[in-house]
């Protein structure tokens, strides 16, 4: 058992874990986190995506005690303020969900490209997407929604600056 | 008075807690003292079950109990059912092999459940597993469908390892169409083993509770009621009284979550005999391995045609897969949902249609979206496209010159349905106009310009939704009728719930059947909340599959809100001191024509529950039941048109254009209709390009085991779908709606061979048309050219 300290969704914790526990396990099993999921075991799928110290990450694939002194955030820490994320709100306007499984970890995911390129063309969101998998909507909204998303974002900076 | 709503596109009720991470799916729910299941699969394909040692993972840390399938067999606990008797040719039913939670004698595949540990943690049950010591004695495995009937017997009841031999039509009647056939089109063709891999896995949870002698089977199932009835009468023996299976959210299902599992009929007999509530929750590798697989056909099809090129017969030669045990409804898919399509929407006249369905060594084979309509569809759009080619005739206009008309509606097939209403010009009008087909020699050539191949490919499919009138199923061999019901509850304050027996796992549900309640009762949306998913609250229902929840489900809500609304009336006359015949309701309100009177449906519902100056007789309370059976199935129907480029060097397929346009009679929320489109197609493109389940000929393993080698459909796979409507409104149901969940994966993939087809000039590619398969063909067909010059 190792001693843990890490920041969730803004909140320190400090917890005694077995080594070999992943990160995804951590959040689901020991703080109830459960809006992150578990959908393979080969980190194919991505619905467990996360944000450690602000990058991406399938939770899956690492263990809780290298995410010790580190920040993570996962779907249930994006609402501000009882609103949801731009990311969050497109997802609804465009329909970009069905039965809500790979969601949270895609959403995570979306995020994160929006870092990274805030202005991505519809090919860019689609190659982006290559490590989230959703059976349901054929990802024709989801690829929507992330093109809403970064217009939303970009406005916001604009009227920020 | 407020919008009306069916008809809009509203955002969905479910998003808030799916998107913020407050879904509550059966993995995320936890039950005190809750313990973990895990199961020892068979490493073989076949193998007898000699012995199976337990003394050192019973030892090892946290184990609460080992348990094989000998131990539940001394609780007398049953085979799951096969609920679908299919009578042969003979007159025989099918043979109903047992199929026991945990096999007691014969592992019958990779993945066969063969023990079970039970322990304080998943991890120490999965470490216990270990150290189970099996003697298995290996018999040889059956894999391949073209040899399987001459393979090891693999059930005593089934010699040849068939489960039955089944036929439809008159052999006399097709040979004698054929021998005068001006001519005769024929191909072989496989429909490709799918595994349906929802985004979450299956998962149970079930807890025994002493006090009431009753237990709880949280469920990711599609259809909670048929679950608790098959293991209450079938399996276990629980009385339905004492069993409660709650479906929460579930994420995806495809048909796949349909069925009674071994897992799951594992945990709810655990649940008593280690007293604690059990948890199982499969890990990917085990969806592969154990999730009922679809499709799975050889099929060797032929159509006769006259000089003019009208369709005289279809005859179809099919051996479908069962699997290794035989799961619900399997022996339905591959004769009443397929051999009953092989019409089209055509006139085919003479149809035949032999189905040889036999066991193998592999998972079960049952409903996967679509069921049994792709696989008809696939060979009626290929066969039709491979006569064009031979016969010089344009594939568009060979399919028009045979289409039924609008005129000939109601239309009896020679396949048993009676379609209620079409127009298959009007969506191929439309569709061509979409994709403009005119243009596309010019786009030919500028690819060619390129050095890339271009084609087109185009698929009218139809197919029988809303399942299903329960008459007509009967005399098909079903053991249920699939009814739908609905309650409709008024409550004091004027909010409503509906109560279904629908189960909605990413289909809308709860925004689609509030628009139709809040709009028949003149009330906000928010104020109607949807109740499924928990046979404890839900009157019986049979679930959602087959395109039904909105044409059955949505019916039934609609006729059980018709009688609150004409229990109101009665309440209302008396309110407004009127006869009531001389009382209207509209949209939420009741008067008298003619008159300032009138009264809102939601001050009746408070009257209904407070009557203290009711008068005699009449009732009180505002909640009304309605049982719902559909009088025919429904008949979506439509025209898809793919579009793509081959880079013959390579082999690599860009899908540069796709269109669809579908019937699906009367529309609540094009968004949801849209998207379930959309996720259909890429199903259906999946089988065409990507996916295929392969086991090992020799061995029965399983190679496309995971997402690394099964290859599941990503972002960059697909282009925008352009997306269009032709409306024909269904012309039994109060809703006018046919039903659109499975529409995209039945008639993309018969588009997207016809256009691969097309590209490369030849007759014919099997699926999945993977980039190597490309290649090798466009080198055939290359050096077949170059062989004419």
């Amino acid at each position: 058992m190792r001693r843990i300290t890490m920041t969730v969704n803004g909140r320190e914790i400090t917890c005694e874990v077995e080594e070999r526990l992943l990160l995804v396990q951590f959040l689901r099993e020991t703080l109830k986190l459960t809006g992150t999921h578990v959908g393979c075991d080969t980190s194919q799928c991505g619905v467990c995506v996360v944000h450690v110290d602000g990058q991406s990450i399938k939770s899956c694939s690492m263990l809780a005690v290298q995410a010790d002194g580190r920040s993570v955030t996962t779907i249930e820490g994006l609402m501000k303020d009882g609103e949801m994320h731009p990311m969050q709100a497109a997802f609804h306007d465009q329909h970009g969900l069905q039965c809500g499984f790979c969601t949270p970890g895609m959403v995570m995911s979306a995020i994160d490209l929006l870092q990274k390129n805030p202005d991505p063309t519809e090919q860019e969101i689609r190659e982006w997407l290559e490590g989230n998998l959703c059976r349901c909507t054929g990802y024709h909204n989801i690829v929507k929604a992330v093109r809403q998303a970064a217009t939303a974002i970009s406005r916001q900076g604009e009227a920020r600056t | 008075m407020t919008e009306l709503l069916v008809g809009k596109s509203m955002k969905r009720k479910e998003d808030q807690r799916l998107l913020t991470g407050r879904g509550r799916y059966v993995d995320d729910i936890r039950r005190p003292g809750e313990s973990h299941a895990y199961f020892v699969r068979s490493p073989h394909a076949h193998a007898e079950i000699r012995s199976v040692k337990k003394d050192a993972a019973l030892a090892s840390p946290g184990v609460l109990g080992v348990f094989t399938g000998k131990d539940i067999q001394r609780d007398n606990w049953g085979s799951i059912p096969c609920g679908w008797v299919v009578t042969d040719r003979y007159g025989k039913p099918h043979k109903a092999v047992p199929h026991y939670a945990l096999t007691p004698d014969k592992a019958r595949y990779v993945g066969d459940h063969v023990a079970v540990v039970v322990a304080e943690t998943y991890a120490q049950a999965r470490d216990a597993a270990e150290l189970i010591e099996i003697d298995y004695h290996e018999l040889p495995p059956v894999i391949d469908l073209a040899t399987a009937m001459s393979g090891a017997q693999i059930h005593d009841l089934a010699p040849q390892n068939l489960c039955y031999d089944w036929e439809l039509g008159e052999q006399a009647e097709i040979d004698a169409v054929f021998a005068r056939a001006h001519h005769v089109a024929s191909l072989d063709l496989v429909n490709n083993r799918l595994a349906p891999s929802p985004m979450e896995p299956r998962a149970a949870l079930a807890e025994y509770d002493p006090a009431q002698e009753s237990y709880t089977l949280w469920s990711t199932s599609q259809n909670p009621h048929m679950l608790r009835w098959m293991l209450s009468e079938n399996v276990s023996g629980i009385p339905e009284t004492k069993l409660r299976v709650i479906s929460p959210d579930v994420g995806g299902g495809f048909g796949m979550k349909i069925y009674c599992y071994p897992e799951e009929t594992t945990c709810l007999w655990l649940s008593k005999q280690v007293g604690r509530p059990v948890r199982w929750t499969g890990d990917r590798s085990e969806s592969f391995l154990a999730d009922a697989h679809g499709r799975d056909h050889r099929t060797r099809v032929e159509l006769a045609l006259d000089d003019k090129g009208i369709f005289l017969g279809l005859k179809v030669d099919t051996v479908a897969n069962m699997g290794a045990y035989l799961s619900n409804y399997a022996t339905s898919i591959p004769t009443y949902f397929y051999a009953t399509l092989l019409a089209g929407c055509y006139k085919t006249p003479v149809i035949h249609c032999d189905v040889k369905a036999v066991f193998t060594n592999t998972s079960p084979v049952d409903a996967y979206r679509g069921a049994g309509r792709p696989e008809a569809a696939y060979l009626i759009e290929r066969i039709i496209d491979v006569a064009a080619m031979e016969m010089g005739v344009d594939p568009i206009e060979l399919r028009r010159r045979n289409f039924i008309k609008p005129a000939d509606f109601p239309y009896q097939t020679p396949v048993h349905l009676i379609y209620d209403i079409g127009d298959y010009d009007a969506s191929l009008d439309e569709a061509l106009r979409m994709i403009d087909y005119a243009g596309f020699p010019a786009r030919k050539a500028e690819s060619k310009s390129r050095g890339k191949l271009r084609g087109i490919g185009v698929a009218c499919y139809i197919e029988a939704c809303g399942v299903a009138p329960s008459q007509l199923i009967g005399k098909m061999g079903a053991g249920a009728g699939l009814w739908e019901s609905a309650q409709v509850r008024f409550n004091v304050t004027g909010t409503a719930f509906v109560l279904t027996g629908t189960h909605g796992h990413g289909q809308g549900h709860e925004t689609t059947f509030g628009q139709i309640v809040a709009d028949m009762f003149g009330i906000p949306i928010e104020h109607v909340e949807l109740v499924h998913g928990d046979t404890s609250q839900v009157p019986m229902g049979m679930g959602t599959y087959g395109s039904r929840s909105l044409a059955v489900g949505g019916s039934a809500i609609v006729r059980a809100a018709e009688k609150v609304i004409a229990k109101g009336h009665k309440i209302a006359a008396h309110m407004l001191e009127a006869a009531e015949n001389d009382v209207e309701y509209a949209r939420g309100w009741y008067s008298v024509p003619g008159t300032n009177r009138k009264v809102k449906l939601t001050d009746v519902a408070k009257k209904a529950y407070i009557p203290v100056d009711y008068p005699v007789g009449l009732e009180p309370g505002l909640d009304e039941t309605a049982f719902y059976d559909p009088a025919n199935f429904t008949y979506p129907a439509g025209a898809h048109i793919a579009e793509v480029e081959i880079d013959p060097e390579t082999g690599t397929l860009k899908i540069v254009d796709w269109v669809a346009v579908d019937d699906f009679g009367k529309v609540i929320n094009p968004m949801i209709v849209e998207g379930q489109i959309h996720g259909g197609l890429a199903q259906g493109i999946g089988q065409a390009i990507l996916e295929n389940v392969v086991y090992d000929s020799e061995t029965g393993q399983l190679l496309s085991g995971s997402f690394m080698d099964y290859a599941m459909p990503r972002a960059d796979d697909f282009p925008n779908f352009k997306v269009g409507y032709t409306e024909t409104p269904c012309t039994h149901n109060p809703l006018g709606a046919k039903g659109a969940g499975e529409a995209g994966a039945i008639a993309s993939p018969p588009a997207l061979i016809n256009a691969i087809s097309n590209a490369l000039g030849i007759r014919h590619i099997d699926m999945p048309a993977t980039p190597q398969r490309i290649w090798r063909a466009a080198r055939a067909a290359g050096a077949a050219d170059a062989q004419k010059e």
